[in-house]
């Protein structure tokens, strides 16, 4: 599933580049197009008539007499509540099969999934409001899976009889679908996204403004039209179905309400169970010495998933504040540790390397250790030092005589300073091999480290590195072949350098786009 | 160097990307369609919300019986709450089509019951008939229905069943 999921991941960053590759932004675009349904939404609610008699004539002139505003109005709030699925399940298979949904993430996907219920029941009621054969249809056919649940006395689904229906139960159904289930949908995207930090909800603009004018037009050459007004007397017998929203209810005629309710149950609890399934022990999470602490909240804001908070200082140094981590929300990517000022392997060179935050599993001093053990190791004339990432190209398969590795637990966890360290300590070249760009596993190392290391956020690479024998690169688990060709031209490129006089401080980091 | 590609390419990739974008959501928001009824087909819909009878006949207390109860509770009849179950069977054309047992509901069995079932059957005329029973007291069923009925295709013929007048077809 990892592989599909990679293969779909490059063919967006072909078409897309990794800025706008949409795998990068499904849940920021699942949020625009529930701006546009509901901008749409209330538009047409202005023409909109919420009686049995009234619905179906207004929504006609909606659709035919004013077609050129909120006919298209209409197809857009269709359309976009369609592309809404895609999107939410794009992004649920891409967690999925990249394995983000355990650990501190547990939260953000058990929330998830009642979203997608909520999302889905919305458009049901949405097809109910046209009150066509349709409407109809998923009136009776939504009673009839009510009925089975052991919650309502009385048979919901006798309501749609000839001479049954009345106003009452249809204006239950626009509360529900206007302000109910919207209201609802908005506190469980709060919930969704609750325990993460510096959640972007806003797409790149040139990907909005893509994905609202293929939906536009998709409004033009296809207009969402209504099928015949709902009749009670008889039987609709050939219906358009929007599959996106309505394939439980062909399932249900041939099937059974019951085994249609236990599939989709079945399907949700083994979905919310996933996180619990035993996993790889996690590694634990950071700790602060507070004796190496100046409670400057670098780590604060760099982690990911709101695992550290700040308080007041409380072993009487001169600081005003400290950090706290929260081991229930750490997913222990070390970025923390990245980011604090005081992983600086150039301090303490003679005794055990400390910092104000660190990974119990892969501490600070370990990781200049193995660095300067990488670097003795090589022995050819452009030794290129390879800093990679646990979710990342396993770096250790390019290890030989010319090129050695470390492997991180992310690429957010690599302090500036250290790079400077191995090239001091004799590397020829730096290239840090992360996940690919904008998709990094503990969601934002490679993109804090790119902002080090153009001194936008700190801790900042300091400008007199020599740039051009820095190179960062993100890939995949299945992109070999590109992370060795990219490392062959970066060590021609240092030979190129060596054989010239050496000017720092004149070109800049390779940034080498990505996969 | 996905990033630094001709721009023109990049923009012709990305058209198609939503080209197909569209399409699925287009194609899958109305299509494939879907039959729900064959076309010589038709509907009988039964619904019915109907109280069995009481499962005991209500017993007069003798005068002790009256005596040993509180005075504000010596009602002269003693009656049990628990009500009878349902049974309808429904016949086509002298075929049985449908056969339920319905308990009645709640904490004392003192509710009424509610059935509601569709059967698809083949449009044209047909001999309906319909049998209830509701009461545990009385031997065999206590209502009948017999009607030759005409139903045409995609039509939805309704069975109901109303105290004092029986079954109603509609």
């Amino acid at each position: 599933m990892k592989r599909a999921y990679l293969a779909l991941e490059s063919w967006f960053n072909i078409s897309f580049g990794t800025h706008w590759n949409p795998m990068y932004h499904l849940g920021s675009l699942t949020f625009l197009l529930f701006w546009i349904i509901l901008v749409t939404g209330l538009y047409l609610f202005g023409f909109f008539h919420g009686s049995i008699d009234g619905a179906y004539d207004s929504v006609e002139y909606i659709t035919h007499d004013q077609w050129y505003a909120a006919g298209v109005m209409r197809s857009l709030h269709r359309y976009a509540s369609d592309a809404a699925i895609i999107t939410i399940l794009m992004h649920l298979f891409k967690e999925l099969a990249s394995g983000r949904y355990h650990g501190a993430r547990w939260f953000s996907w058990v929330s998830g999934l009642p979203t997608l219920w909520l999302v889905v029941t919305l458009g049901i009621t949405g097809y109910w409001l046209v009150w066509d054969e349709l409407a109809q249809y998923v009136a009776i056919g939504s009673a009839r899976l009510l009925d089975t649940l052991p919650i309502f006395s009385g048979s919901m689904a006798s309501n749609f009889l000839q001479g049954q229906m009345t106003d009452r139960f249809f204006i239950l159904i626009e509360f529900l679908h206007l302000l109910g289930q919207p209201l609802i949908l908005f506190f469980l995207l709060w919930l969704h996204v609750k325990r993460l930090s510096n959640v972007n909800i806003n797409p790149p603009r040139g990907l909005a403004i893509g994905c609202f004018l293929a939906l536009l037009a998709l409004s033009f050459i296809k207009p969402a039209v209504s099928h015949a007004p709902a009749n009670l007397s008889s039987m609709p017998t050939v219906l358009e179905l929007d599959w996106f929203y309505l394939n439980a209810y062909p399932l249900m005629d041939y099937w059974s309400e019951g085994k249609t309710w236990m599939l989709a149950t079945a399907i949700t609890v083994i979905l919310m169970l996933l996180p619990m399934l035993p996993t790889k022990k996690g590694a634990p999470a950071a700790v602060v010495d507070l004796a190496h602490c100046n409670g400057c909240e670098l780590c604060f804001d760099d982690c990911p998933f709101e695992a550290i908070s700040v308080q007041a200082r409380t072993d009487g140094r001169k600081f005003e504040k400290e950090v706290v981590v929260d081991p229930a929300l750490c997913a222990s990517c070390g970025i923390c540790m990245g980011s604090c000022p005081s992983s600086n392997p150039f301090g303490q060179s003679n005794e055990e390397l400390k910092t104000g935050i660190d990974m119990p599993s892969l501490p600070v001093d370990k990781v200049r250790t193995l660095t300067e053990q990488a670097v003795a190791a090589m022995t050819g004339s452009a030794n290129v030092l390879l800093i990679g990432c646990e979710h990342g190209f396993n770096v250790k398969q390019l290890d030989n005589n010319e090129t050695g590795s470390v492997k991180l637990i992310c690429s957010g966890m690599i302090p500036p300073s250290l790079v400077e360290y191995a090239l001091k300590k004799g590397a020829d070249g730096v290239m840090i091999v992360g996940c690919r760009h904008n998709d990094c596993f503990y969601r934002f190392g490679n993109l804090w480290l790119d902002k080090r290391f153009s001194g936008e956020r700190k801790p900042i690479l300091r400008s007199r590195a020599d740039r051009r024998r820095i190179k960062v690169f993100g890939g995949a688990e299945t992109d070999k072949k590109l992370i060795e060709k990219e490392l062959e031209v970066f060590r021609h490129e240092l030979l190129a350098i060596t054989e010239q006089t050496d000017r720092p401080e004149q070109a800049e980091i390779k940034e080498s786009p990505d996969v | 160097m996905f990033n630094s590609q001709n721009k023109f390419i990049r923009y012709a990739l990305q058209a198609i990307n939503y080209a197909v974008f569209i399409a699925l959501i287009g194609y899958f928001s109305t299509s494939p369609s879907y039959r729900q009824l064959a076309e010589d087909e038709a509907i009988i819909t039964i619904s019915i919300s109907h109280a069995g009878e009481l499962k005991e006949l209500c017993q007069r207390r003798s005068q002790e019986e009256l005596m040993a109860l509180p005075p504000n509770m010596r009602a002269p009849m003693e009656c049990s709450r628990e009500r009878s179950p349902v049974i309808i069977e429904v016949l086509l054309d002298g075929q049985p089509m449908y056969s339920h047992k319905a308990e009645a509901p709640g904490l004392y069995k003192d509710s009424g019951i509610d059935i509601y079932h569709t059967l698809k059957v083949s449009a044209g005329s047909h001999h309906l008939a319909i049998k209830m029973d509701d009461s545990v007291l009385k031997e065999g069923f206590t209502h009948h229905f017999s009607q030759d009925v005409e139903i045409a295709p995609a039509e939805i013929l309704l069975i109901g069943f109303e105290s004092g007048r029986g079954f109603v077809i509609r």
